[in-house]
């Protein structure tokens, strides 16, 4: 499996075309992140804890479990992010390497 | 000699779901500018979230019994929105000395209040279960988020698991939808929603939707378990199944890549704690919630509590409790108001407060589920602790109650704030302990109540 969102509806929108991790990717006008990537992908990032990937959990701006990164190393909150033309992210923050998995 | 200039009172209001536009309605009306802090970009809240300008569906489609309603909460807002000072996309992230802090993207704003109404609402109560972090598993809140708001089904095969009225609700609008309910599975046993009928008969039309949703998907042949237990949720990389134990005990696997789970609703209470308001220990909910008169009267002058942030008394209610609490800070600030109008308030509110006690004995949150969590299970999603950290936080180190507990390990400590984590940590806590979970007190809140960005700057007023 590819994608893990499935649209249901709503499908005859402008589409969008974004950058996740170099690679271009339509998404459609109204999507907010997380649903332009999760249509395409099973996740959105990598736990920072080694525990593996994430895919959000509340989509309300609650648990904090979406967040991406921008090249600059900014980060991005997936769930409440629209998205726009040339948006760009990346599912692991830049130059950083992850929390050795202790586990 | 001239009169000294009226100064206009400075009323925030946090939150635009039906209890924030309720109280900013009624304030209005009264002639106050009140100024509306919203985290969406559009009024509506979560229950009534607004769909992108770009999509189409109708009212009927998105909100199916309750599309009336939402409308009229939506137009409300719209017309009000020229008499109000409206902050959408805005975070109210701290209070502190009678004055509310926002931000706005990077810009961050001191706003100082005569009065506060906090109409902040919920989220979804969890418990960990073994499994949950894996990619595919969301809150109740999310799935129905993901359908409404996005026009996505959160996989192609969902199980629905926990309890609570919304397990029914977003199982039927997945069914609608078109998307395969691999099965929905309640902890709660059918012989307690049976027993509490008698509760949410107050409130007919509401039973007889409940009602519907469970026929509609027995019409459908999904399979409903109640009163059975998750043990897993399966997956190498990603959800891939569910084991339970039915009410009969033998165990079970349903195949499924997308989990919806959540039991029942919290309180979103941090700006209240920030506020100072007095908590009391709730025995029938078994948590705390911020203590306030009928009408939303905090124990802080001049903060009022309102909708599902106060108390998860649903939609109806919350606005409902909009107005009165609107009603009660017009009064505070000396304005005359309608007495029949408030008595009729309180009356339709008290209905309401006998269908939660349906609903809480319908639906009880599965404490004995939540403390016996194993110790290998992620406890806190954000960073990574497990039920075992806990438990030896209290044998190896003596924590107390929970902020010592969150001292010593951190639980709470993480991005959420305790949010996904808090509910299960004070049944496990208490559970080490040997205590009640009201003995091992609760995790206060912090600012800022969700994180800003770093290069966040005070905007300074003129």
């Amino acid at each position: 499996m590819s994608s893990r969102f499935v649209r249901v509806a709503e499908q005859d929108r402008r589409s969008i075309e974004i950058e996740v991790d170099g690679v271009s990717c339509t998404a459609l006008e109204g999507d907010t992140l997380l649903v332009a990537v999760l249509t395409h992908a099973p996740a959105l990032r990598q736990s920072e804890f080694g525990d593996g990937a994430r895919a959000g959990f509340c989509l309300m701006g609650a648990c904090q479990d979406c967040w991406m990164w921008t090249a600059s190393g900014e980060r991005i909150r997936a769930c409440t992010s629209v998205v726009v033309p040339g948006m760009s992210v990346l599912t692991h923050p830049p130059g950083e390497d992850l929390w050795p998995n202790q586990r | 000699m001239a009169e000294p200039a009226v100064i206009a009172p400075r009323v925030i209001i946090v939150g635009a779901g039906p209890a924030g536009v309720r109280a900013a309605q009624t304030l209005v009306a009264a002639g106050i500018r009140p100024t509306v802090i919203d985290e969406g970009s559009v009024s509506g809240g979560q229950i009534y979230r607004r769909q992108p300008a770009v999509f189409r569906r109708s009212y009927e489609t998105l909100y199916g019994f309750e599309a009336g309603k939402a409308k009229a909460v939506h137009d409300s807002f719209d017309e009000l929105v020229t008499r109000i000072d409206y902050q959408p996309d805005t975070l109210a992230w701290n209070i502190h000395n009678s004055a509310l802090f926002t931000a706005q993207g990077n810009i961050s704003r001191k706003l100082p209040f005569d009065a506060l109404i906090l109409a902040t609402g919920a989220t979804d109560r969890l418990l960990p279960i073994k499994g949950w972090t894996l990619p595919g598993c969301y809150s109740m809140g999310a799935a129905q988020i993901a359908l409404k708001a996005q026009a996505c089904a959160i996989g192609r095969e969902v199980v629905f698991l926990g309890t609570g009225p919304l397990l029914y609700l977003v199982s039927y609008q997945y069914a609608k939808a078109g998307i395969k309910v691999a099965a929905v599975l309640d902890t709660s046993p059918f012989s307690g929603q049976l027993k509490a009928l008698r509760y949410m008969a107050s409130r007919p039309s509401l039973l007889a939707k409940g009602v519907y949703y469970r026929a509609q998907l027995l019409l459908r042949n999904i399979p409903v378990h109640n009163g059975m237990t998750p043990l897993q949720i399966d997956g190498d990389k990603q959800v891939s199944g569910v084991r339970f134990r039915r009410s009969d005990g033998t165990e079970q696997f349903i195949a499924c890549d997308a989990v919806g789970m959540g039991f029942h609703l919290r309180s979103e209470t941090q700006l209240a704690d920030l506020a100072r308001c007095a908590f009391t220990f709730d025995q029938e909910l078994g948590y705390w919630r911020p203590e306030a008169d009928f009408d939303g009267r905090s124990s802080v002058a001049g903060v009022y509590l309102a909708g599902d942030g106060a108390r998860i008394l649903g939609a109806d209610a919350a606005e409902i409790s909009g107005q009165l609490a609107a009603l009660a800070t017009l009064r505070d600030l000396g304005h005359k108001v309608d007495e029949a109008r408030l008595q009729q308030l309180r009356q339709q509110q008290q209905r309401m407060e006998t269908f939660r006690r349906g609903l809480a004995k319908a639906f009880p949150w599965p404490a004995a589920l939540a403390k016996s969590v194993a110790d290998d299970v992620i406890l806190c999603r954000c960073e990574v602790l497990t039920a075992g950290d806990l438990r030896r936080a209290v044998s190896f180190k003596g924590a107390p109650e929970l902020n010592r507990a969150k001292a010593l390990m951190r639980i709470g400590m993480g991005r959420c704030q305790g949010r996904f984590c808090g509910s299960a940590a004070a049944e496990i806590l208490a559970d080490a302990r040997q205590e009640t979970v009201a003995a091992v007190g609760r995790l206060r809140g912090q600012g800022p109540v969700k994180p800003l960005p770093l290069d966040s700057r005070l905007e300074v007023s003129k």
